[in-house]
């Protein structure tokens, strides 16, 4: 019989609860801003069912992860991944949360007009999903390298939402009857801003639960010039989500 | 870190049997080491060395150093009985003499005397009574069991409960001062609370003496010692710093080991 039998099936289950996660929360993100990419409105149902999902699992694993703890002392490369499961719950809630926000907010936006005029806010989008994207499957594939180069990338996402912003300031000082149209544009910029903070916290768990070092705080001090982002290498969203 | 214990390429072989297979480590001076591994990787084999308890096992053969304060403790002039008062062993039973709480700790030093230098000549004598209470009150004090048998010193010690006959050991062992202390599974017989005891007091012994302990309990060597040394099959496999082995071991083997998927 193998070794310690009910421990490896309680840390198999554990690690389908966090993939089930992950998947939910991506997925949840992806629909997001596919509403904005194609303004379709009927996807809101789906993210605020996804959220609802994301939100049970981040209660299941919590304790599960609690129970493991206490009835089966992990340590090494166990204590490590149930370490990052504890902090991950977190931020891929942050994902299912900021999803709904975004799902929440959008509106047809002028028939979807304003969008054409603020196409940095879709380059954005397209960046922020490849971040998660890559945070996601560093953690599915135990990919350190990938997790690794994430804070770069999010050096050009917060370079984006500062560009953004002051274009919708200046288009709102133009015309203040579209301030409200604006300050939704510009809550959708900073919700996508934040979740790739989140995806770039999950990097930092992924790194340290694959090596067991922690992230070298140099690896953070990246710059946009540096950042293989690839941010102008997708323009259609559709190739960066793989949308059906 | 200064080095108590220094093995150099240390093989044990009992007849055919290679149950050691070149040994070289440092055991730090003033810490507490655990020896971990699955059953019969010769972390019992390896501490009985240390105070030359393998020399009684027949067919027994040890090649290699084992160097103590600079000298070989194998050479031919050692003298095996120092060597077993400065390097003290406990065993996994509790093991009390059939006499009295105060004569199981008095023992010792009522053996070896009082070696002291009068007029430039060498001689040796016995305790005076004095001296022995003193030596009997300080060691279960340093074993912290002096509250609980101040009062009976003249009951027998093997009418004391498992963890406090395993306490009066450790205090026979301090009795005759020595420098290092091995413990072989001390707490493997005892209860929780009594396993509680006896960590606080390694802990606290680490301060006077270098403590070297063989576990089979990952938790236990997690929860007490500095530093922890993986044995498999015969071959130290890894040693380092505590929190690293339990934390990012080096080697797949002890990783496998302490997450419990092989032994």
């Amino acid at each position: 019989m193998t070794p310690r039998t009910t421990f490896n099936y309680e840390m198999e289950e554990l690690n389908k609860e966090i993939t089930e996660m992950a998947h939910a929360s991506r997925t949840a993100f992806e629909r997001s801003v596919q509403m904005i990419t194609d303004m379709d409105f009927s996807l809101r149902e789906e993210v605020r069912a996804l959220d609802k999902r994301i939100y049970q699992l981040n209660e299941q694993i919590d304790k599960h992860c609690l129970d493991i703890i206490a009835l089966h002392s992990p340590v090494a490369g166990d204590l490590r991944l149930i370490s990052a499961c504890l902090k991950m719950v977190e931020d891929l809630n942050r994902f299912g949360r900021y999803a709904t926000d975004i799902a929440e907010l959008i509106d047809d936006f002028e028939g979807g007009k304003a969008f054409k005029r603020f196409e940095s806010l879709r380059t954005m989008s397209c960046l922020v999903v490849g971040i998660v994207d890559d945070a996601v499957y560093s953690f599915l594939q135990r990919d350190a390298e990938k997790a690794s180069h994430l804070h770069e990338r999010d050096d050009a996402v917060d370079a984006l939402y500062d560009s953004i912003f002051r274009e919708i300031l200046t288009y709102m000082m133009e015309d203040p009857r579209k301030i409200t149209v604006g300050i939704d544009l510009i809550l959708v910029a900073r919700y996508m801003e934040r979740v790739a903070d989140h995806a770039c916290n999950i990097g930092e768990y992924v790194y340290h639960m694959v090596t067991g070092e922690r992230l070298d705080p140099k690896l953070r001090t990246g710059n946009v010039e540096q950042a293989p982002c690839g941010i102008f290498e997708h323009p259609d969203p559709r190739s960066e989500l793989d949308l059906k | 870190m200064t080095t108590a214990i220094h093995t150099d390429d240390l093989h044990v072989y009992f007849e055919k049997n290679h149950a050691l297979k070149g040994v070289t480590m440092d055991i730090g001076m003033n810490e507490v080491t655990s020896i971990i591994g699955p059953s019969g990787c010769g972390k019992s084999t390896f501490i009985r060395c240390i105070n030359r308890m393998n020399d009684i096992i027949p067919g027994c053969s040890v090649k290699g150093a084992i160097m103590v304060d600079g000298a070989d403790i194998n050479d031919d002039d050692v003298d095996v009985v120092n060597v077993r008062r400065r390097i003290g062993m406990v065993f996994q039973k509790p093991n009390p003499f059939p006499k009295s709480i105060y004569e199981n700790v008095a023992y010792g030093p009522r053996l070896h005397g009082v070696t002291e230098t009068v007029d430039g000549k060498v001689r040796r004598r016995k305790h005076t009574k004095e001296e022995l209470d003193g030596i009997v009150e300080h060691s279960l004090r340093r074993a912290a069991l002096w509250d609980e048998v101040k009062d009976r010193l003249d009951k027998s010690g093997t009418s004391l409960s498992g963890g406090q006959q395993q306490r009066l050991c450790i205090a026979r062992t301090l009795a005759v001062n020595p420098e290092i202390i091995l413990f072989d599974e001390p707490c493997s017989a005892l209860d929780p609370i009594a396993t509680a005891k006896i960590e606080d007091l390694l802990v606290d012994l680490k301060k006077d003496y270098t403590v070297v302990i063989v576990t089979h309990s990952m938790q236990q060597a997690a929860r007490i010692s500095d530093k922890t040394a993986f044995f498999y099959l015969g071959d130290l496999i890894e040693m380092g710093d505590t929190k690293q082995i339990f934390e990012r071991p080096q080697k797949e083997l002890t990783e496998q080991y302490i997450t419990g998927r092989m032994g």
